[in-house]
């Protein structure tokens, strides 16, 4: 298999200022500019490949710069630090304005979580689908019509639906038109951002079976953001674990899930609520997230909410480390490690 | 267990009148909580869970009316109550988490107040000791710094913390029976692991029964004791959790079981449910509203639903549902 998209050490960190009023803004004309202001590390050096034709998982609470770091290898914002290949082409070092009109930026598209916010209110499903082909295909006319309705059908989207517009369309419906627009410019990497988040359970079934077999059809790699882990296990191959801004787990997502390493990922796992199942001893997280702002290189993220955090924790960042096929940052990951006979 | 029930709503329905039409959302509504007992309320979205949560609580829309049943709670028929009535009931006896915390709570107070304003109106808490136990409120649903947070407005908050805060005002009067409408929709799945949590281990202190909305068939599962399984302004069916889960008996709760991605090995396994919810606008429509997507649809769905089954705790609206198993059918006769 070839490497799709190569993403090394990217880095996204977000000034915060000192708060409104004059004084601080006078303060802040006077002490260095925005680089001497503290820094939330949404996204803290992440690495991790996608191959051709693979499905890879994202998965972690909000908070964990899950959509910061999509919306940086997407490269609708840009990065603070590191690099983004997709096949040969570097793009990291392109500013995400002039991006938007690059002949590469076909290759990779997005669908956002709720089309019914995404698409724009006043465009007719029409619309919304051939806006892509019109900027970056330049396709007008017949071409663009048939281009149109050939990504709709391939969608399932009946074609009498494609004058309405988003309001007047159901959920899995308008699911539908974000998807054939993201795939409209047939991209290589199609990025999805919890596509299946605002359905019911019967229309989520259908959407996802629409994925996978456009993924055997179309033959796109993709990135799978989502926080429902039974999802992400149905249709990944590989998974990402993120928290604070950090990698914390990666590896084959039946194993992932199956026997977690990290503590953050049998958290995540035991928190899946099941219907066979009842709720009683779990494992339970306690405390809060420690904050993102300028956090202290040394200790663990995770260290405070951890059940098995010791002072080993607070001296020594864990670092990634491979386990045949997985990667996992924790001091104790050995630990869970089960057992070959 | 023969309790008196905490609430039993008996048939309700209700009308919404609409520019293109009455919508008839809920027809025929009829379950149980007992005290102490947590019940789901499952189903789609427009399957009317919300608007029975609604009704009961007496804050349906104007548009919507009542036109059938009783729901009643300690000998008083809240359908049919007067507003002051209500008024006393609820936050009192009866208390709801809403979906959306951020927006259910008052942008403009300090949480702290909200929650003393609930125990100076419904808990007999004389005003000067409201705050501190309002502080005592936010440090039991497990609010860290509770002093400090008791000052604090909403949008200061992350939303599990806001959500924290309106299970703090719900319980803060002690109430009989609560309800939780999606409460943890939109939360992260380690975060809504603890607040379910936290209102199931509340519930159970405080002997509360609590009647928990949700479209999450599995959190369901996990939580409660029953689940009353709704579609179209149905009760298709209403069973124990571990009868419902292993042997549904309705052909739409075996379909919504088979479509719940936890239970399926691979995505090929995961069944989709053909077609949508019916029109409620139609006058034509079937007495049986899931007959038109049904793969077991007999003659018999013509006539008005039964409600019946294998025994007075499972209860089936079909005329042709999926066989009993031998375990439970076993249970059911020596009952």
């Amino acid at each position: 298999m070839t490497t799709l998209l190569d993403v090394a050490d990217v880095s996204k960190l977000f000034p915060v200022g000192g708060g409104p009023g004059f004084f601080t803004r006078f303060k802040r004309r006077f002490s260095g500019g925005p680089e001497a202001l503290p820094k939330v590390h949404a996204v803290d050096d992440v690495s991790f490949t996608i191959e051709k034709g693979e499905t890879v998982g994202l998965v972690g609470e909000s908070g964990c710069g899950k959509s910061t770091l999509v919306r940086a290898l997407t490269r609708l914002i840009d990065v603070s630090d590191g690099t983004i290949k997709l096949g040969e082409r570097e793009l990291s070092r392109k500013a995400a304005r002039v991006f938007a009109r690059d002949r590469d930026r076909a290759r990779i598209q997005m669908v956002f979580q709720d089309a019914g916010e995404s698409v724009n209110p006043r465009f007719t499903a029409f619309d919304a689908i051939a806006d892509p082909l019109r900027r970056l295909r330049k396709l007008r006319g017949n071409a663009l019509t048939w281009q149109v309705e050939t990504v709709a059908r391939q969608c399932g989207l009946p074609l009498q639906l494609l004058t309405r517009f988003p309001h007047q369309l159901s959920g899995g419906q308008r699911a539908r038109v974000g998807i054939a627009r993201a795939i409209a410019v047939n991209p290589e990497l199609l990025v999805l951002d919890e596509p299946t988040a605002a359905l019911d359970v019967s229309v989520q079934v259908v959407i996802l079976q629409l994925l996978q077999q456009l993924k055997k059809e179309i033959g796109m790699s993709y990135l799978f953001v989502s926080h429902d882990l039974s999802v992400v296990r149905l249709l990944c191959d590989r998974v990402l674990v993120m928290y604070l801004g950090k990698v914390v787990e990666s590896g084959p997502a039946k194993e992932v899930f199956d026997h977690p390493l990290h503590p953050y990922t049998r958290a995540l796992v035991a928190a899946v609520p099941r219907l066979h199942e009842n709720a009683g001893e779990r494992l339970r997280l306690t405390g809060e997230p420690r904050s993102p702002i300028d956090p202290d290189p040394k200790v663990c993220r995770f260290y405070g909410r951890c059940p098995r955090g010791t002072d080993a924790c607070t001296t020594a960042m864990p670092a990634l480390r491979s386990f045949g096929s997985r990667r996992v940052a924790c001091h104790f990951a050995e630990e869970f490690l089960p057992q070959r006979t | 267990m023969a309790a008196t029930p905490a609430l039993s709503v008996e048939g309700l329905s209700v009308e919404f009148r609409t520019r293109s039409g009455i919508v008839r959302a809920l027809d025929n509504v009829s379950f149980s909580v007992d005290k102490g007992e947590t019940i789901a309320l499952v189903g789609e979205s427009g399957s009317g869970k919300s608007v029975t949560a609604y009704a009961v609580m007496g804050i349906l829309d104007p548009a919507g009316k009542v036109t059938a049943g009783r729901a009643m709670l300690d000998g008083l028929d809240l359908l049919h109550a007067s507003p002051s009535q209500l008024a006393d009931v609820r936050g009192r006896k009866i208390a709801m988490i809403f979906q959306n915390p951020r927006t259910a709570l008052n942008p403009i107070r300090p949480v702290g107040q909200q929650i003393a304003d609930v125990l100076i109106r419904h808990g007999n808490v004389p005003r000067k000791e409201a705050p501190a136990q309002a502080v005592e409120m936010l440090r039991s649903v497990g609010i860290t710094d509770p002093a400090r947070r008791a000052k604090a407005y909403p949008f200061e908050m992350s939303g599990g913390m806001c959500q924290r805060v309106m299970i703090g005002i719900a319980l803060a009067a002690k109430p009989w029976l609560l309800i939780a409408d999606e409460p943890t929709t939109g939360l992260d799945v380690t975060t809504q692991a603890v607040i379910m949590d936290l209102v199931n281990d509340l519930a159970s202190q405080m002997g509360m029964a609590t009647i928990f909305i949700t479209h999450d068939l599995a959190l369901a599962g996990q939580r409660s004791s029953r689940i009353v399984v709704m579609h179209a302004g149905h009760v298709v069916e209403n069973a124990p959790t571990r009868e419902l889960s292993t042997n549904p008996r309705h052909p739409y709760t075996a379909e919504l079981i088979a479509a719940t991605p936890d239970s399926a090995a691979s995505l090929d396994e995961l069944a989709s449910i053909p077609g949508s919810l019916p029109d409620l606008r139609r006058t034509d429509l079937p007495p049986c509203r899931y007959s038109e997507r049904c793969p077991r649809k007999i003659d018999a769905c013509a006539q008005p639903l039964p409600y019946a089954g294998g025994s007075i705790s499972h209860i089936v609206a079909c005329w042709n549902p999926l066989p009993a198993s031998s375990e439970f059918e076993a249970k059911a006769s020596a009952a």
